[in-house]
């Protein structure tokens, strides 16, 4: 693989997205790749190592963040359609490989990380055109997008762009759905009460889809509105935007 | 006070499931939340104070064994004698020691977590002193024989109709009422007598100077003027932490602390406490004591990182905006300072042996950290607090670091660690899932407690990988 290539991008995947929502994944390379971008997907790839870090297990997670950096050596843009794993790369491997020899290789790589809206709508200034029927839709921020990398209006953004889509703001827009890893396991009543509260939130805007940009919250919100025979499609927002302007599912 | 072993979880379960609680705090953090941010509407004004407030805990903290000795010889020469605690039981001794010296035997007190921290009233009780809370909030929680279930707020979890039943239970004639102002007269009638009758009255201190010797003590009822003003004695409590250099330091902080805690610009009461009363002088105390308690803060100061637990100015706006605070309340922690703050304070106090559930019962969604006054990292500090209480690593300075170490756990991110860091091994669990996953899973462990409230994640039937492999996407 040559380093001068011009336009490619690396595509971090996450363990979430490769398991149970690949089809946003799919999206997202989609997305990069119709505004000319070559989008490269390492197959090496596994997990930021997140879940182990914060629940205490550093070197647990500095072995999985470890095996993840020599797929990423070249100095591209790495995208990631989650802020929480992508605040993991940004902010934290610094933090998780201080005193390691890897670190400056590690600072290199959290500098280009980017959540997957912020560099749609914030690097390369994408412009939408709806092809999809009218539709209301909520939105739901994940806490680490929003508090660690600041992202807070890049999702609303493009979608504000779609002429046919109705964005209604949830109520409690900024309160945590209450998944937050294992936390969710740990404290399950707790957790039940935050998603409980936020899935009646939802259903409350009277939007037929809850977007998100982060799997762990969607996991959870669309594990609560199955559970109470929602009717809410629970979707990540690359899905939603490359099948509005697309006219169809990713390829 | 809890006798037996703490148990948060349980707790956290029973207060989930009491409406009236779920009711009481949802509604009382709402107000909060919106008189806050209706003070801090200019996001550069609120950058440019709190860089301020921070900067001067920071500095402080960073000189605090000399403040402290400063801030010990100016109250000395301004005729407050300072008294040192290392424990809690030595402060209250020195409290003790400070009431038999005068007889006294009727305490009124203002509100003072430290007083929380030694659990003054129930020891003052046990010695024959009485002892009475001023405060409103936290005059019915004693009413009631409760803990405050918040910092600023203590009877928060109450709401104006158990207040009147617990009024009409426990002061003999009151009137049976759930108008507020009629509740707080049959309680300030109660109060009135008592600081009258009082031989010494207590109180929290909210900063100290060093470079003049004076307490600066922030209330909205009046109360702690007259605990600090109207009996013959003063004794006030204070944290080591919470000296402050120069008078100028007070401003920002007071500022950061009422727009924070309850969404005011300034409490009804400022008090700056500067000695007892002087000669010609026909009010005040006529002695005032300082006793300065450690009670662990020495032990968290010595570690750079976790020193910045100690910049807190107890303002509770962390508890305000946390939604694990706002669904279970204060009372379900069973510690005196409860949500985040406390997540973090209590296991450095108290030990992570029987407080490791603490640390870990946060989402770290960080909205905690988005308001903190004095931008504490408390979801950083748990993250830090979870791996040295599970890990024993050396010099570590947590209390029992280590000693929360669960084997199974250990075992669950070794195998973790063996799938994801090896390509191969994820190859297999890729396949494992995406292949076996639809198939009916046990209910049992993490799954079994996922479901109570949701369905069943439901794997892809290929991966990412896969699809990113058909579809052409090259491979690095």
């Amino acid at each position: 693989m040559s380093g001068e290539k011009r336009n490619a991008v690396y595509f971090y995947g996450t363990c979430l997205v490769d398991l149970f929502y690949p089809q946003a994944g799919m999206a997202g390379i989609e997305l990069l790749r119709r505004e000319g971008l070559e989008v490269v997907f390492p197959q090496g790839q596994t997990c930021c190592g997140q879940p182990a870090f914060n629940c205490g297990y550093s070197e647990e997670a500095r072995a999985v963040a470890r095996a993840q950096l020599a797929w990423f050596r070249e100095p591209w843009p790495v995208v990631v359609p989650s802020g929480s794993c992508a605040a993991m790369m940004r902010r934290h491997y610094p933090e998780l490989f201080a005193g390691e020899p890897e670190l400056p290789a590690v600072e290199a790589l959290a500098a280009r990380v980017h959540e997957l809206t912020e560099f749609l709508a914030g690097v390369l200034g994408v412009k939408l055109v709806d092809r999809g029927e009218p539709v209301r839709v909520t939105w739901h921020s994940s806490c680490h997008a929003l508090r660690e990398l600041g992202i807070r209006e890049e999702p609303k953004a493009l979608l504000g762009q779609l002429a046919n889509v109705e964005l209604v703001p949830l109520a409690r827009e900024r309160e945590c759905c209450g998944f937050g890893g294992t936390f969710a396991v740990r404290f399950p009543e707790i957790s039940a009460a935050m998603v409980a509260d936020k899935a009646a939130d939802v259903a409350a805007t009277e939007a037929s889809e809850l977007l998100a940009a982060d799997c762990g919250c969607l996991l959870n919100i669309g594990g609560r509105l199955g559970r109470i025979g929602s009717a809410v499609r629970p979707r990540h927002i690359a899905e939603f935007l490359w099948e509005r302007t697309a006219g169809g599912a990713p390829r | 006070m809890t006798a037996s072993q703490p148990d948060f979880h349980a707790s956290s379960v029973a207060a989930l499931a009491d409406p009236q609680i779920r009711a009481n705090f949802r509604r009382a953090m709402d107000g909060l939340m919106a008189k806050r941010a209706a003070l801090f509407a200019d996001p550069a004004e609120w950058r440019a104070l709190r860089a301020l407030g921070t900067a001067v805990r920071t500095r402080t903290l960073a000189n605090l064994p000399e403040l402290l000795e400063r801030l010990e010889e100016r109250c000395r020469g301004n005729g407050i004698a300072v008294h040192w605690a290392e424990t809690t039981a030595e402060a209250n001794a020195a409290v003790l020691a400070i009431l038999r010296a005068h007889g006294a035997t009727r305490v009124v007190k203002g509100k003072s977590m430290v007083s929380e921290e030694m659990h003054l009233n129930d020891f003052l009780e046990s010695h024959g002193v009485e002892s009475l809370e001023s405060d409103l909030g936290e005059y019915i929680v004693q009413l009631d024989h409760e803990m405050p279930s918040h910092i600023i707020m203590p009877a928060i979890h109450k709401d104006g109709r158990q207040i009147a039943r617990l009024f009409g239970e426990k002061i003999r004639g009151a009137k049976r009422t759930e108008d507020v102002d009629e509740l707080t007269g049959i309680a300030r009638g109660v109060l009135r007598q008592k600081f009258e009758e009082a031989d010494a009255g207590v109180s929290g201190v909210n900063c100290a100077v060093a470079e003049t010797g004076t307490l600066v003590l922030i209330e909205n009822e009046g109360n702690g003027r007259m605990s600090t003003h109207v009996p013959p004695l003063h004794i006030a409590l204070m944290g080591i932490e919470k000296v402050v250099e120069r008078l100028e330091d007070v401003p920002p902080l007071l500022a950061l602390l009422c727009r924070s805690a309850t969404g005011q610009t300034i409490t009804t009461y400022t008090n700056l406490i500067s000695g007892p009363r002087g000669p010609g002088e026909k009010d005040g105390p006529r002695e005032v004591h300082l006793v300065i308690l450690d009670n662990g803060r020495s032990r968290i100061y010595l570690d750079p990182e976790l020193r910045a637990t100690l910049r807190c100015i107890r303002c509770g706006a962390c508890m305000n905006h946390c939604p694990v605070y706002t669904r279970i309340g204060g009372h379900a922690y069973e510690a005196v300072y409860p949500g985040p703050i406390g997540k973090i304070l209590t296991p450095q106090v108290e030990g992570v042996k029987a407080r490791h559930e603490l640390m870990h019962a946060s989402s770290l969604c960080g909205a905690c950290v988005e308001v903190c006054p004095v931008e504490i990292p408390i979801t950083e500090l748990l993250i830090r607090l979870r791996r040295e209480a599970s890990h024993l690593e050396a010099g570590s300075p947590v209390l029992e670091a280590g000693q929360a170490r669960n084997p199974w756990e250990d075992r669950a991110w070794a195998l973790w660690r063996r799938l994801h860091a090896s390509v191969p091994a994820y190859r297999m669990l890729s396949r494992l899932v995406t292949r076996l996953g639809r198939l009916p899973a046990p209910r049992l462990g993490p799954l079994g407690a996922w479901t109570g409230a949701r369905t069943a994640p439901r794997p892809a039937s290929r991966s990412l990988h896969e699809l990113a492999r058909d579809r052409g996407v090259p491979d690095a």
